[in-house]
């Protein structure tokens, strides 16, 4: 049982990481490397968070709350890597150090807006219960009362089921849609797709765009799950460049983030549930790095040219350059 | 009978930043024809043909298609009026199969049904006689099967009007042939194609008509038929085609380098120079010859210790005071090379790329060779910048100053800043490799007039050039390799261009001289005149 | 789709075959409405004068602070205030002035730190991590060797953390010149190692605070830090010193000179016969090792402790200062400086007017952003339709007649 709880506990704690995860894996498909991550999911976290308790106010609390949190979180997510996509794609701005002003701003933003609605609210911001129970855990007829599968499996609340299937839907639109094959093409070489008549812009745009709309969703977790719908100024605290991690680590494929995130997720609890002597706890949260920096001299020793970053990640493109 | 043009280009204007690469040129095109459009490096061809597969937007112009005006703002456009480029460099994704290359054009957005495309890829490939695994990685290709898969790209989006940049740079003569008779089948079949290139040779074999661009300007436009080469080279380049290449005499020539069986291998074991032999000798011009890609680079940066030696030994002869040495390269970098003192100098066929450094200013890029060889921890630019005026003084050098970064010079001053920095170190071999790709004419005589200079100062020149007629006028010696072989090593005044065109294609120095031969007798006995030109290579019908 | 292209195809040929023209218009209405020249088009255009490029400047500088009063305008604030008490809160007295020059310590010497190692294009993002493995280095002497005199202990301090730092500098160093191992990525997560690693020395017992229950690490006390010049602890002497050397390394140096050279083209390093792979590890150390030093005045100056917060983003903010200051070291001291005194002014209108002093991340993200934006126009420009392609009324042209008729050239066989 210890272990089904464990499991339990990691996916939880992988489901954050997983949706900012396949929103930087989005990103870096198109050839944008969006290192803001940190920055759309302090955003998504504080505007997820002051849309619910808006939404409490104005309209009920629960289900309207929680889907106003979802979609404003996705909405201001999207919005700050429309910021980086403007400045990279369309100014051509270099894009490591955009997307480090980016996680400057999107932190000074939460923490801004954050303490804003905290005066707003009289000290500090709270959601209403109704809010919460829409974000805990899902009581699914029959199937969670199932044995062990049940709680192996339908033992969730809503977003973790919703990251799942925005991985699998990713999945199917890269490998199995010409879609997905062209916007692979502007990720590796955008001249050559360019050429073939892609709109490479347009991609770009998109791709990067929805990415910061999801990584926006991780945040929103972060704050309504993880800190049951109350703001605290550091409730990204680091979850950002671990998906950028989490990226290397499921070497650019949604489906194996599914599983990378729950391991990544596991890591970081698994302090709670096993003691290794002579490790210390702290020692721990270097794992998930630890084995990222292995992963990445291990694909760059084996010189595969599949499972590798996209070819032209980093790299601004203009058609007339000579 | 007068038909109208299929596409017309009028007076279109391309300028990158300060540099007009197109001032108003205009083109037309009619239904099946082949055009050959015909420059220099650096005329425009490409750029023009670059506004027209919508990967530059003109600075002023207009197109039309079919009597209508199109306005093509990117390659979408172009694909959307049935425009397909093949580029000199490919446009190909490398971790992408041929077929997901293929379709990568098509505007459908739904499933992706593997199996179906590579059917319907094979049996277009079929119908033009091309022979492609549609599942084979962009990566594992080689140039020519990256080629195949650039066209039924085209094709099969469609492409009525199919431009070709320097198809054949790329290509073996027999691999030359078979596009040739591809292309000549599809104009049959009513597409209209523009080849662009700078060789006489393919132009008199293919097109229909030719158009001439010199220095972003549109010099003339002659039916094939009504021209011939001399007349078409006068045009190309403004004026008699005598470029007038001295060959002066030296009489003491000294071997200095001596290269025995040398073998390279590439990254993935194949052999890309086979057991070359050869001597360079002071005093003389060795020449290069053979097709672009035939391991001439490899030769040069191997000699430079820059390229890893499999086998084989490279003798340089060194005087060490009163002892002379025959120092082995083999296995030294270029740091050793340069550490050991041995004077030898190289100008690289990328310039920006190997010999220069293009955000650094002239006085710094002069500085590159010798900065360590000055004392103290900090770069002497006194120095440099005296030579730097010097040189820009000495070979008419146009920059705005000395303190202007390299990039921002035209191709040929960037050449004579490198080529001059490599001469004042006063070498005993000098290797040069492609020294006046994209160079005017002016340019290229300057360089000449060097190489010639230093021959006779005496010192060994290794000459890698494209333009055979230049090669032959200028070398004391020829050696031709074909695929990393070497096919001979020959005096070029004792052999025709035809001669040598065959051994570029493969054949050895001994099955030509035999062909010779043959033709000599044959000739006697039968009085016709069979010649060797690369047209009569090409021109023989595929079926 | 493949009996259509098949069907298509057959058409065509029949056509054409029939020597008609192919009718390319037919095929032509999924694009006939984008058929607009395009309003903007973008060209590239040589550089401008530096006085152009600093009014560039200060214009998008200038634009992201119109924004930022916008903001505080709509929170209900008077703008021109709020940044006058950011002016005032920051320069105006004595005491606000020393907080300020000690913000800025920090960024300028983390800032030449990243900027040795971006010149040569290696994209060093792990500063942060190298700031907190300085500030351990540093820590090491006054933990095991207390009893050491003050002068001794801060240089072996400044020597380990540079030491310590430069060779968690030289880990991806390694391995990118050896595998071409992604060095951004590898620096970044170096980063979270790092602090992971200082999180671990705050729990064990001989580095542990004996003072508190809670996990921190031993503070040095008053006779083990560096001493003050001017109320601010001697860094800034030590930063401005180093804007010199720093200076005189990527400008004169022989050492500068190769970091430009591998920045621009490895390959042209190679032909003139430099150790690529040497200079390379040489400049990482080099430029981790002064983020190390940050990490050591950090410990010994500003905070005389060890925390996970040493680095506190310093790593990070140092990057855009090294980008924004062109990689020049003297305009660091400008742009550092500009960033310390957002900082403080943001912390007293905290105090003063209630807004949050995380209003200065908000601020420089902002001025940050317009600035990168801004550089496109030095580098490239707009054509507008009006100027753009000039159009030509299509009429007869007498010399391409002379040029050669046009005949018929497809086979009579077909």
């Amino acid at each position: 049982m210890t272990l089904i709880s464990f499991i339990n506990a990691a996916v939880l704690a992988g489901t954050p990481l997983l949706l900012a995860t396949l929103g930087e894996i989005l990103t870096e498909k198109s050839g944008q490397l969006n290192l803001g991550v940190e920055g759309m999911m302090y955003m998504g976290a504080v505007s997820g968070l002051a849309a619910a308790w808006y939404t409490e106010k104005l309209i009920a609390p629960g289900w309207p709350a929680a889907f106003m949190a979802l979609i404003i979180s996705f909405i201001v997510g999207s919005l700050g890597a429309l910021i980086y996509a403007f400045l990279t794609i369309t100014l051509r701005a270099n894009q490591n150090v955009t997307g480090l002003t980016l996680t400057i701003f999107g932190t000074g933003f939460a923490k801004f807006f954050g303490e804003v609605l905290s005066h707003k609210a009289g000290g500090y911001v709270t959601c209403a219960d109704p809010t919460k129970a829409a974000f805990a855990k899902l009581d699914l007829p029959y199937l969670s009362s199932l044995p062990i599968v049940g709680k192996l499996f339908f033992n969730y609340n809503l977003l973790v089921y919703f990251a799942f299937i925005v991985a699998i839907v990713m999945a199917v639109v890269f490998y199995r849609t010409r879609a997905g094959l062209k916007l692979r093409a502007v990720g590796e070489d955008p001249a050559a797709a360019d050429a073939a008549g892609i709109r490479v812009i347009r991609s770009k745009y998109l791709a990067t765009i929805i990415g910061g709309g999801l990584c926006g969703i991780g945040g929103m977790y972060m704050s309504m799950v993880n800190q049951k719908g109350i703001w605290v100024p550091e409730c990204v605290s680091g979850y950002g460049w671990l998906a950028v991690a989490l990226v290397i680590f499921a070497t650019w494929s949604p489906l194996r983030a599914i599983y990378c995130a729950i391991i990544f997720g596991g890591l970081t609890i698994l302090s709670l549930y096993l003691r290794i002597p002579g490790l210390d706890l702290q020692l721990y949260g270097m794992l998930p790095f630890v084995v990222t920096i292995f992963v990445l001299i291990f694909t760059s020793i084996r010189q595969a040219k599949e499972h590798r970053m996209p070819k032209s990640c980093g790299v601004n493109y203009f058609r007339e350059e000579r | 009978m007068e038909r109208k043009p299929l596409l017309e280009m009028r007076k279109i204007e391309k300028s990158f930043g300060s540099v007009k690469a197109l001032a108003g040129v205009d083109l037309e095109l009619y239904p099946g024809e082949i055009l050959a459009l015909l420059g220099e490096n650096g005329s425009g061809k490409s750029t023009l043909m670059n506004v027209l597969s919508g990967l530059y937007y003109p600075d002023a112009g207009q197109i039309f298609l079919a009597g209508e005006e199109i306005i093509i703002r990117e390659p979408r456009d172009a694909f959307a009026k049935k425009i397909g480029m093949i580029h000199q460099h490919f446009k190909l994704v490398e971790v992408l199969s041929a077929a997901e290359n293929i379709i990568l054009s098509d505007l459908e957005n739904g499933a992706l049904n593997r199996k179906k495309i590579a059917a319907e890829i094979g049996a277009l490939a079929e119908r033009y006689g091309f022979d492609l695994d549609p599942n084979k990685k962009v990566y594992n290709m080689t140039v020519s099967e990256k080629q195949k898969v650039e066209i039924i790209k085209a094709l099969y989006r469609g492409a009525e009007i199919l431009i070709l940049d320097e198809p054949t740079a790329v290509l073996t003569p027999q691999e030359s042939a078979r596009l040739f008779a591809i292309l000549e089948k599809m104009r049959d079949e009513g597409k209209s194609i523009i080849i662009i290139t700078h060789k006489l040779d393919e132009v008199m074999t293919l097109s229909d008509r030719v158009l001439i661009l010199r220095k972003g300007a549109r010099v003339g436009c002659l039916n094939t038929k009504e021209t011939n080469p001399k007349a078409l080279g006068e045009a190309l380049v403004g004026r008699r085609l005598n470029l007038a290449i001295e060959r002066p005499e030296v009489k003491t020539k000294e071997d200095c380098l001596f290269v025995h069986n040398l073998t390279c291998l590439n990254q993935s074991g194949r052999e890309v120079l086979k057991q070359i032999s050869f001597t360079a000798a002071k005093g003389e011009i060795l020449g290069i010859a053979g097709v672009s890609k035939s391991g001439q680079k490899e030769l040069c940066e191997a000699i430079t210790g820059l390229y890893p030696v499999s086998g084989g030994s490279i003798l340089l002869r060194q005087k060490r005071g009163e002892l002379v040495v025959d120092e082995n390269l083999v296995g030294m970098d270029p740091r050793e090379i340069i550490r050991r003192g041995i004077s030898m100098a190289f100008v690289p066929e990328d310039r920006l790329g190997m010999g220069l450094a293009p955000s650094l200013d002239i006085v710094d890029n002069i500085s590159l060779k010798n900065y360590r060889a000055l004392p103290g921890p900090f770069v002497d630019r006194v120095l440099p910048a005296k030579m730097a005026e010097d040189l820009v003084q000495e070979l008419e050098i146009d920059t705005p100053s000395i303190r202007t970064p390299i990039k921002r010079l035209s191709g040929g001053n960037v050449q004579k800043v490198l080529v001059g920095r490599e001469i004042h170190s006063a070498p005993e071999l000098l290797i040069v490799a492609y020294p006046v790709r994209g160079l005017d004419i002016n340019s290229s005589l300057t360089i000449y007039r060097l190489l010639n200079q230093q021959k006779q100062a005496g010192v060994a020149v290794i000459f890698i050039g494209e333009d055979l007629d230049v090669l032959m006028s200028i070398s004391d010696r020829l050696l031709v390799l074909a695929d990393g072989e070497q096919m001979g090593l020959l005096d070029p005044r004792l052999y025709s261009k035809e001669a040598i065109g065959l051994m570029m294609a493969g054949k050895t120095q001994l099955e030509v001289d035999k062909l010779i031969e043959e033709d000599r007798l044959a000739d006697n006995s039968e009085g016709q005149n069979v010649t060797y030109t690369g047209a009569n290579i090409y021109s023989g019908e595929a079926e | 789709m493949g009996k259509n292209l098949e069907q298509q195809k057959l058409l065509e040929q029949q056509q054409s075959d029939l020597g008609a023209q192919p009718d390319l218009r037919a095929q032509d209405q999924v694009n006939f409405r984008r058929s607009k020249p395009p309003l903007i088009h973008i060209v590239k255009r040589d550089p401008p004068s530096q006085l152009k490029a600093i009014l560039v400047y200060l214009a998008a500088i200038f634009a992201s602070l119109l924004l930022g009063a916008l903001l505080v305008w709509a929170l209900g604030h008077n703008p021109f205030s709020v940044y006058r008490q950011i002016i005032t809160g920051s320069l105006a007295s004595a005491t606000a002035l020393k907080e300020t020059v000690k913000m800025a310590i920090p960024l300028l010497i983390c800032g030449i730190a990243v900027a040795i190692a971006f010149k040569m294009k290696f994209w060093n993002i792990g500063a942060e991590g190298q700031i907190l493995i300085g500030g351990f280095a540093s820590m090491i002497i006054p933990i095991y060797l207390p009893q050491l005199p003050l002068l001794i202990k801060l240089v072996l301090m400044a020597l380990l953390a540079f030491f310590f730092a430069g060779l968690f500098g030289l880990i991806p160093a390694f391995f990118k010149v050896r595998w071409g191992t992604n060095e951004t990525l590898f620096t970044l997560m170096l980063n979270y190692i790092a602090l992971q690693w200082v999180r671990f020395l705050q729990y064990r017992k001989s580095w542990q605070d004996p003072g508190t229950r809670f996990p921190k690490i031993r503070p040095l006390s008053d006779a083990e830090v560096l001493p003050k010049l001017f109320g601010v602890h001697i860094g800034w002497l030590f930063a401005l010193i180093l804007v010199v050397l720093a200076w005189f390394y990527l400008k004169r140096s022989k050492h500068g000179f190769e970091i430009a050279i591998i920045g621009d083209s490895i390959q042209t390093a190679r032909y003139v016969g430099m150790n690529v792979p040497g200079v390379i590890l040489r400049t990482i150390f080099i430029s981790a090792g002064i983020a190390g030093l940050v990490g050591f005045f950090q410990v010994a100056g500003a905070d005389s402790a060890l925390t996970d917060g040493t680095a506190g983003g310093v790593g990070f903010t140092a990057i855009t200062v090294a980008w924004l200051a062109k990689l020049n070291p003297f305009v660091m001291v400008l742009v550092s400086l500009g960033l310390a005194i957002l900082q403080k002014g943001s912390i007293s209108i905290q105090s003063t007017m209630g807004i949050p002093a995380s209003a200065a991340n908000l601020l420089s993200g902002l001025i940050l952003f317009a600035v990168l934006g801004s550089e496109f126009f030095l580098h490239y420009k707009l054509h507008s339709q009006k100027r753009g392609p000039q159009r030509f009324k299509l009429g007869g042209r007498s010399e391409l007649k002379a040029e050669g008729e046009h005949q018929p050239y497809r086979k009579e066989s077909k």
